[in-house]
C-alpha cells in the first residue's frame, strides 16, 4: 500500500498535469493534499482516487451524480479510454464524498466573460479559479460541468494509472517500459506475456508516476463512440437502486408535513395518533411534524391526521405581490452590466424601434422521484442514503443536524430519479437525520409526498425583461435589455456554504448578456429583485428564462425588419462567432426551412448559447381549422409535430447520450413553456400534484431530429443546453401559426394545446 | 390479520390493513422496490403493475381489493431472462434517470398483450398516462415498435 505522502504527491502531480501552464500556479498556491477517500485495504493499491485496481478487477470512481444524464458512463469512459479497459469489464462506483473530487469547471464558470469569446488566458484563469473548489469542498454535479471538469483530469487519471502499471510490469519482466502495450485490462510484453493489472497493482503503487501523454482523439476507441450506459439494464428491470429503494435491515418508514417555506409551526396535537395502524412514533420537527411507522403510507395517513397550526412566512403572500417586487427591481441600481457595446441611445437614421416586456413564472423541479433520504444513527456514526448532487455539503449539514463531526457521517449517493438542480440541495437529508435522531439505532426512510415535494421546492424564480431594440436595413442595430429577477445564487450559496459572496449575480443575466450576435449597440442590464420566496437552481438556471426573453425578442426584431427570422440570425452570427452560425445553418438544412409555411402550420427558430454550447432549435406546430357556413373559423388544438436541434459542444464524447440530453432538455423546456407554473396564495404554494402542474406527455411529444457539431475547439456543456431554446422556438412557431405574439409563460394560458 | 396475495407467481402473506395501497404493500412490506411511487393520485403512471395482466396504478388499488395475480417489473423479466420489452429498452438505451421506466415498461407490456402491433397513435394513447420528466418519449416509442415487430 502506498504511503500517504506518495498519494498526496500524486494528487498534486495529477493536478499539475491537468492544469497546464500558468494555471498551475494557482494549484500550488491554494491546494492542500486532498485526503484519499478510498482507504484501500492491505492487498489493494490506490493508484489515485479515481482508479482502484485489485486482484478481483478494476473499479473506476465516477464521483459525479447520476441523475439520468449518463455522466457516470462517460466519466468512466474517459478513464477507460486511457487505461485500456473495456467498460463492460469494470465496476463503476460513485465513491464517497471527498475534497479530492472537487469540481474545477464549476468554479471556473464564476468568471463574467461571455464565454464564447474567452481568450486562452481567461480559459487558464478559469481553471486556476477552479482549484478554489477544492478549498470549498465543492463536489458538485451541476452547471453542465461534469464532462468539462473530467475531460482532462480523468484521461490523465487513466493514463497515469496505465503507465504506472506498465512500469511495474517492466520491472518484473526486466524490459523497457516503452516496449510494453496495454489491452483489455492487462499489460502485454513483446513476447506475448500478458500480465493482468490486478497482479501489478501493488507493485505499481510503489513507483513514481512516469511522464504521460494523452492519446490523440483520432486514436480513441471508446470515447466519441456510443457506449451502452452502465445504469440502463438495472433501470430496465426494476433492479436499479434509487434513494427511495434502499432497504437496510430493520428499516422504518416516515412521512412529514412541514410549514410553508419561511413559515413556522405554532403547534400540533398528536393525541391518539400513536394508536393508528403501524405508527411507532410522532416526531416534532420544529417547523413541522413527522410520523415513523412500519409503512410509508401508514406514516402518511397518520401525519395527515394531525391537526397542525401553521404560521405563514414573512415574504409576500401572493404571486401578484411577488411580480410587483420583480417589476420594482427595474427601478433599483443595476446589479450588473456585463455587456455594453456601442451606444444603445444612438438610433440610426430610418431605424425602426421595437419595445416589449416579457415575464415568466416560478417553476418547480418536480423530479419523478419525490424527495427522500434514509438516515440511521448507528452508534456514533450517521449513515445516510440518498441521491444528491453535492454530497460534501450534504455531509456537513447532516453532521451539524446530528451534532457529530463530518467524518462520522457516511454518505451513500444513490441513483437519482431526476435532479434538474433540486438535488443540489440537502434539506431532505437534514430532515431525514432529524427524524432518525428520534429513533437511534434504527434506519428510517423519510419520503415526501408529492404534495410536500411540490410545495417545498426551491423554485426557479419568476423574472421579467424589458427590451428596446431597433432595426435598420434588415438588420438589428440596437438591442437593449434589462432583466429583473431575484438572486438564486445568493440564496443557494448561503444555504450550501453559509455565506454568499457579494458582487453581481451572473445567473440573472446568463443566457442574455452573452449571446453571440454581432449587434453594434448591445446592452444588457441585470437588476436584483427583492423577492423572499425560496429559490434554487433549475435546469439551465438564468438561461431558462433569458433564452426565452432574448430569442422571442430577436424574432420580434426580425419581423420588424421584414427579414426571415432564421436568415436574420445567421446574418448576425456569421461575423460574430461561427459555431453559432453553423448550428443555425444545420437546423435550416435539417428542417428544410424555407421561411414559408403552409396554412395551418407554423415554424419557429431559436438559438441560445449556454454552458459554452450554442444550440439551435426549430419547432413546428400544426392545427386544423374549419370554416363554418357563416364564415366563422374554428380551430382545433395545436400539436407539436416536429423539432430539429443542432448543438456544438466542441467534442462529442458519447453521441447517443448527447442526443438524449438535447432531446430531453428540450422536453423539460417545453413542459415549462406550455404548462407549468407555480403560484403563491396566502404565503403558500398553490400547486400540489401533477394534475395542477402538468408536464409534457407522450401524446404531445414531437418527432425530434438531432445533429451534433464539433467545430468548437474545447469541450463544453450538454446537460442543460437543450432547455433554453425550447420556449422561444415554440412561442415563435405559435406566432408564425397564429400571428399572436405571447410574451408570458406558460403558453397554455393563450393557446389550446392537444393533450 | 394477514392477507394473502400472489405476486410474480409466489404466494405472499402480508400483515397490513386492507386499505393500504398495493404500491406500499409491494415496496415496503415485500421489498419489491422496482414499482415506483411518483404521485399517489394516478397522475404519473410510475407505479403501474399488472393484475391478471391488466395494467393498473398500484397507488389506487387497496390491498383488500386486489382481485387477481399481481405482476411487477421484477416478475415481467429479470436481468438474466429479459422480457422482450426490457431487451428493447436496453437496445434503444431508453432510460435517463430511469425512475419512471418500470411503469412505462409495464404499461407497454399490457398494450402489446392486447394490441400486438399498435399504431403510433395507439402507442401514444396507451402511454399518455405515464409521465417522464427526462423526456425519453421518442426512445420509448421506438422500443415499443421494435418489441412489437419482434413478436
Amino acid at each position: 500500500m502506498a504511503s500517504i505522502g506518495k498519494i498526496a504527491r500524486r494528487t498534486f502531480l495529477f493536478g499539475a498535469v491537468a492544469i497546464a501552464g500558468g494555471a498551475a500556479f494557482g494549484a500550488w498556491y491554494v491546494s492542500r493534499p486532498a485526503p484519499n477517500p478510498l482507504q484501500p485495504g492491505a492487498d489493494e493499491a490506490a493508484l489515485n482516487p479515481f482508479v482502484l485496481v485489485t486482484p478481483e478487477g478494476v473499479t473506476l470512481i465516477a464521483p459525479r451524480a447520476e441523475m439520468g444524464q449518463g455522466t457516470q458512463t462517460t466519466w468512466a469512459a474517459l478513464i477507460a479510454e486511457e487505461l485500456d479497459v473495456a467498460l463492460a469489464d469494470v465496476q463503476v462506483m460513485h465513491g464517497p464524498p471527498a475534497q479530492a473530487y472537487y469540481n474545477s469547471a464549476m468554479m471556473g464558470e464564476g468568471l463574467s466573460h461571455k464565454g464564447y469569446d474567452a481568450s486562452s488566458f481567461q480559459h487558464s484563469l478559469g481553471e486556476a479559479m477552479g482549484v478554489m473548489g477544492k478549498v470549498f469542498s465543492m463536489q458538485v454535479t451541476g452547471g453542465s460541468t461534469a464532462m468539462k471538469d473530467g475531460f482532462e483530469r480523468m484521461r490523465v487519471a487513466g493514463a497515469g494509472a496505465r503507465e504506472m502499471l506498465k512500469a511495474a510490469a517492466a520491472e518484473r519482466l526486466g524490459v523497457d517500459r516503452a516496449s510494453l502495450t496495454t489491452r483489455d485490462g492487462a499489460v502485454i510484453a513483446p513476447d506475448g506475456t500478458t500480465l493482468p493489472y490486478g497482479e501489478l497493482a501493488a507493485a505499481a503503487a510503489e513507483l513514481e508516476t512516469p511522464r504521460i501523454r494523452l492519446r490523440d482523439p483520432r486514436d480513441w476507441t471508446i470515447l466519441s463512440q456510443p457506449q451502452p450506459r452502465i445504469d440502463v439494464p438495472g433501470k430496465s428491470t426494476g433492479t436499479a437502486t434509487f434513494g427511495i429503494d434502499v432497504r437496510p435491515p430493520g428499516l422504518r418508514f416516515a412521512a412529514l408535513r412541514m410549514a410553508p417555506k419561511g413559515g413556522r409551526m405554532a403547534g400540533f396535537d398528536a393525541f391518539g395518533i400513536d394508536r393508528m395502524a403501524g405508527v411507532e412514533k410522532v416526531v416534532d420537527m420544529g417547523d413541522g411534524v413527522a410520523v415513523i411507522a412500519t409503512n410509508t403510507w401508514l406514516a402518511q395517513q397518520a401525519v395527515d391526521a394531525i391537526p397542525v397550526e401553521w404560521e405563514m412566512p414573512d415574504h409576500a403572500a401572493t404571486t401578484d405581490e411577488m411580480m410587483q417586487a420583480v417589476a420594482a427591481g427595474f427601478a433599483t441600481e443595476p446589479d450588473s452590466r456585463f455587456r455594453d457595446d456601442g451606444d444603445v441611445t444612438d438610433l440610426p437614421e430610418g431605424a425602426r424601434e421595437v419595445t416589449a416586456e416579457y415575464r415568466v413564472p416560478f417553476l418547480a423541479h418536480a423530479t419523478m422521484e419525490p424527495m427522500n433520504a434514509t438516515a440511521w444513527i448507528d452508534g456514533d456514526t450517521l449513515r445516510i442514503w440518498c441521491g444528491n448532487q453535492a454530497p460534501t455539503f450534504l455531509q456537513a449539514a447532516c453532521a451539524d443536524e446530528a451534532g457529530i463531526p463530518a467524518e462520522r457521517v457516511e454518505v451513500n449517493v444513490t441513483l437519482m430519479g431526476g435532479g434538474f438542480g433540486r438535488r443540489g440541495e440537502f434539506d431532505y437529508a437534514v430532515l431525514a437525520t432529524r427524524v432518525a435522531k428520534a429513533m437511534p439505532g434504527t434506519p428510517v426512510q423519510l419520503t415526501w409526498s408529492r404534495e410536500e415535494d411540490m410545495t417545498h421546492d426551491f423554485y426557479r424564480p419568476a423574472a421579467m425583461a424589458r427590451m428596446t431594440g431597433a432595426v435598420a436595413d434588415g438588420r438589428a442595430v440596437v438591442f437593449d435589455a434589462a432583466v429583473s429577477a431575484p438572486s438564486v445564487t445568493a440564496q443557494a450559496l448561503d444555504r450550501w456554504m453559509g455565506f454568499a459572496p457579494g458582487g453581481p449575480d451572473k445567473s440573472i443575466v446568463d443566457g442574455i448578456y452573452n449571446q453571440p450576435y454581432g449587434i453594434p449597440n448591445y446592452r444588457v442590464t441585470g437588476h436584483k429583485a427583492d423577492v423572499g420566496a425560496p429559490m434554487g437552481f433549475w435546469r439551465s438556471v438564468g438561461a431558462s428564462f433569458n433564452g426565452f426573453f432574448h430569442e422571442s425578442f430577436m424574432d420580434e426584431l426580425a419581423h420588424a425588419a421584414g427579414a426571415d427570422p432564421l436568415a436574420f440570425r445567421m446574418a448576425l452570427t456569421r461575423d460574430e462567432w461561427l459555431p453559432a452560425y453553423y448550428v443555425l445553418e444545420a437546423v435550416r438544412d435539417m428542417s428544410g426551412w424555407t421561411g414559408e409555411t403552409p396554412e395551418g402550420t407554423g415554424r419557429g427558430v431559436a438559438m441560445v448559447y449556454s454552458f459554452g454550447t450554442p444550440t439551435a432549435m426549430v419547432i413546428e406546430v400544426q392545427r386544423d381549422s374549419e370554416t363554418a357556413e357563416d364564415g366563422t373559423v374554428s380551430h382545433g388544438p395545436i400539436r407539436l409535430t416536429h423539432a430539429w436541434i443542432a448543438a456544438d459542444p466542441g467534442i462529442a464524447l458519447d453521441p447517443r447520450i448527447i442526443e438524449a440530453q438535447l432531446s430531453g432538455g428540450m422536453v423539460y423546456g417545453l413542459s415549462a413553456a406550455m404548462g407549468e407554473e407555480i403560484t403563491f396564495a396566502g404565503g403558500r404554494v398553490e400547486q400540489q400534484n401533477f394534475p395542477d402542474y402538468e408536464p409534457l406527455r407522450m401524446s404531445q411529444m414531437p418527432q425530434v431530429d438531432v445533429q451534433i457539431l464539433e467545430t468548437q475547439e474545447r469541450l463544453n456543456g450538454i446537460g442543460e443546453v437543450g432547455t433554453p431554446p425550447a420556449a422561444p422556438a415554440l412561442a415563435n412557431a405559435l406566432f408564425d401559426l397564429t400571428g399572436q405574439r405571447v410574451r408570458e409563460l406558460p403558453l397554455r394560458k393563450q393557446f389550446d394545446f392537444y393533450i | 390479520m394477514a392477507t394473502s396475495l400472489t405476486v410474480n407467481g409466489a404466494a405472499q402473506e402480508v400483515d397490513l390493513p386492507d386499505d393500504v395501497p398495493l404500491l406500499w404493500v409491494l415496496r415496503d412490506a415485500l421489498n419489491l422496490t422496482g414499482t415506483k411511487f411518483g404521485c399517489g393520485v394516478a397522475a404519473c403512471g410510475a407505479c403501474t403493475v399488472h393484475i391478471d395482466g391488466q395494467a393498473v396504478r398500484a397507488c389506487q388499488v387497496a390491498l383488500g381489493d386486489v382481485w387477481g395475480e399481481v405482476t411487477t417489473i421484477e416478475g415481467l423479466g429479470t436481468p438474466e431472462t429479459l422480457h422482450r420489452l426490457q431487451q428493447a429498452w436496453i437496445d434503444h438505451q431508453v432510460a435517463q434517470c430511469g425512475y419512471c421506466q418500470s411503469g412505462q415498461i409495464m404499461q407497454a407490456a399490457a398494450l402489446l398483450a392486447e394490441t400486438p402491433a399498435p399504431s403510433d397513435d395507439e402507442i401514444d394513447a396507451a402511454m399518455a398516462g405515464n409521465l417522464c420528466r427526462c423526456g425519453t418519449y421518442p426512445r420509448i416509442r421506438a422500443a415499443i415498435r421494435a418489441a412489437a415487430q419482434e413478436a
